[in-house]
């Protein structure tokens, strides 16, 4: 297995007006292809930051980052975002939010009724074919995020990246829109990056489960391997033996041995 | 049997009380008049408390203004009648038909219809106001969008803002030596700033989420500036826009005071030299008027460019 997003020996130390401030240090970390793989930690351990470097949104103080055998220099849709607060442009259509993505990847190449095809096709996938012409404001959180979600898939990303993209949603909405990217995700051999701080999301979809410690200075404390069968089913893995030794394990990293947020924050 | 069926009525109609055709279809096993008869008595009930509210509101809306107005006009009235330089509002009312009366009449250069008058000072405000527009809107794009020229520009911007707009009329009269440009330059310079400040602070405040949106999906500056920067500014520009018709407005009737020719500054000094002093209070109206007509105007403009 060879790795696809390779991170090594990666710091970023941010300026700020008191000083040097080192958020991360000694990152490591290799993924392989079709690897969905979730940070999960505190808030302030710089989990977002993290995913913010393998984007290309900021640069990386030290260290060596490649994805696909290429290193990682400034921001690409072959690493696609989905932004927590989904980060649609209020005054397009969702459709035409997509769109606008489309047609910077498959504009070249593509005519005019492909990327109107893709674009509906994407929409389909994540179940908003029927409210593709309204605009953002007009539909409900949970379908923002979707349309976000369909902005990602769109390009045929190499590597999905997802930060906290269900944070925001209540509790059953964000249960359906992680079965339904478990079953996209699944379809389409993505290779995803979630940074997430919710322990159940993380054992139901990841492949491994990435654990950061506090902040400042914060690096993998402890790398989980999540081997439980696909497809997962939420009701059915709440009577597994092997989930719940999961569940633990991420619960004791983060309360027992990570307890201390408010001291570090 | 029917013993059960009237509970399950009873029943029925406590959890959906006063949902007509509900109360219809339950009609035809029990009592039916009685039932069809309160349902209808509610329906009527609440179409009539429905109405009362909507009056309630609409006379809420209303009447504060009209008893406003009427107090103004009261007031107006008791000070005239102390103070007789002063006309009552009955005779600035028959004035005021007179000059409405005919407000496209032209009698010669300096005596023309209140109606040339307003239209002459709006096509000036337009003409400075657009040029200001022209000029003031890619600038403060350049300055939002640059640190170093927004820092270059910032003390110049800081120390012209604040000068009264007819300070810059002997420069304008100097360079244009005419009366009628010099009176669009004034506009211009004064109506230039809102819209330079308003349009850099849009531009500077364009949420980082978007730009990232830009920035992952490699737009080119093209897209960036027309999908991304130009809609999510639209709003701050609008408001510059709305604030810099606001100052031309109210600098148009100085500077026509000051330059003279067709103008509603003009026809208000014309008017004080001829002491015709309800002719004054009515241009005081007319340009209060137009002035709020250009506001809502742009209200409306910009209500249809808000997102949320």
């Amino acid at each position: 297995m060879t790795a696809y997003v390779h991170i090594e020996s990666v710091g970023m130390t941010f300026k700020t007006k008191r000083g040097p401030f080192v958020a991360l240090r000694d990152i490591d970390l290799s993924v392989t292809k079709g690897e969905f793989i979730a940070l999960i930690g505190h808030s302030g351990c710089g989990k977002s930051t993290l995913l913010n470097l393998v984007a290309g949104l900021i640069d990386a103080t030290t260290g060596v980052m490649l994805c696909a055998g290429r290193e990682i220099a400034g921001p690409g849709p072959e690493r696609a975002v989905v932004f927590q607060n989904h980060s649609l442009l209020p005054w397009l259509s969702c459709f035409d939010n997509v769109h606008l993505a489309v047609e910077r990847v498959f504009g070249g190449a593509e005519s005019r009724a492909d990327l109107k095809r893709r674009t509906h096709e994407a929409l389909a996938l994540v179940g908003l074919a029927h409210a593709e012409h309204k605009m953002p404001h007009e539909v409900s959180g949970g379908m923002k995020q979707r349309v976000g979600i369909a902005r990602a898939l769109a390009v045929q990303p190499k590597v999905l990246l997802l930060d906290e993209p269900f944070g925001a949603l209540d509790a059953l909405t964000r249960a359906r829109l992680q079965d339904e990217l478990m079953k996209i995700v699944q379809g389409a051999g993505s290779t995803v990056l979630m940074v997430t701080h919710d322990v159940d999301e993380a054992v139901l979809l990841a492949d491994r489960i990435v654990m950061m410690t506090n902040g400042p200075a914060a690096t993998i404390g402890e790398v989980l391997k999540i081997e439980l069968p696909r497809p997962r089913d939420r009701v059915e893995l709440n009577g597994n033996a092997q989930y719940h030794h999961y569940r633990t394990a991420v619960l004791e990293f983060l309360y027992r041995r990570q307890a201390h947020v408010e001291q570090a924050a | 049997m029917p013993a059960t069926l009237a509970a399950v009525a009873s029943m029925s109609e406590l959890t959906n009380p006063p949902v007509p055709h509900v109360q219809a279809a339950n009609a035809a096993q029990a009592g039916e008049e009685e039932t069809r008869e309160s349902a209808d008595r509610a329906v009527a009930y609440l179409a009539a408390e429905l109405r009362r509210e909507r009056v309630r509101a609409a006379l809420l809306a209303i009447v504060p203004p009209i008893l406003g107005i009427a107090l103004f006009v009261a007031i107006w009235g008791v000070v005239s009648m102390s103070a007789p330089q002063l006309p009552s509002p009955a005779k600035t009312w028959t004035s005021a038909l007179q000059v409405f009366s005919d407000p496209f009449y032209r009698k010669g250069p300096n005596d023309q219809g209140i109606g040339w008058n307003v239209l002459m000072s709006l096509s000036r405000v337009g003409i400075g106001f657009g040029l200001a527009a022209l000029v003031g809107i890619p600038l403060g794009f350049v300055l939002g969008r640059f640190a170093f020229a927004n820092a270059m520009a910032s003390p110049i911007i800081s120390l012209l803002r604040p000068v009264s707009p007819l300070a810059w009329l002997p420069i304008g009269l100097m360079v244009f030596k005419a009366a009628n440009p010099a009176a669009i330059w004034v506009i211009f310079i004064s109506s230039i700033w809102p819209m330079v400040i308003n349009t850099a602070v849009g531009v500077q405040r364009v949420p980082q989420d978007y730009l990232n949106v830009a920035r992952v999906l490699n737009l080119s500056e093209w897209k960036v500036m027309t999908r991304i920067l130009f809609p999510a500014v639209l709003p701050y520009m609008l408001t510059g826009v709305r604030l810099a018709i606001g100052v031309a407005w109210l600098v148009i009737v100085a500077a026509e005071m000051l330059t003279g020719g067709v103008g509603i500054g003009f026809w208000v000094w014309d008017e004080w030299n001829n002491l015709n002093v309800e002719h004054i209070i009515i241009a005081i109206f007319v340009v209060g008027i137009v002035g709020l007509l250009l506001e809502q105007l742009l209200l409306l403009v910009a209500r249809r460019f808000n997102y949320t």
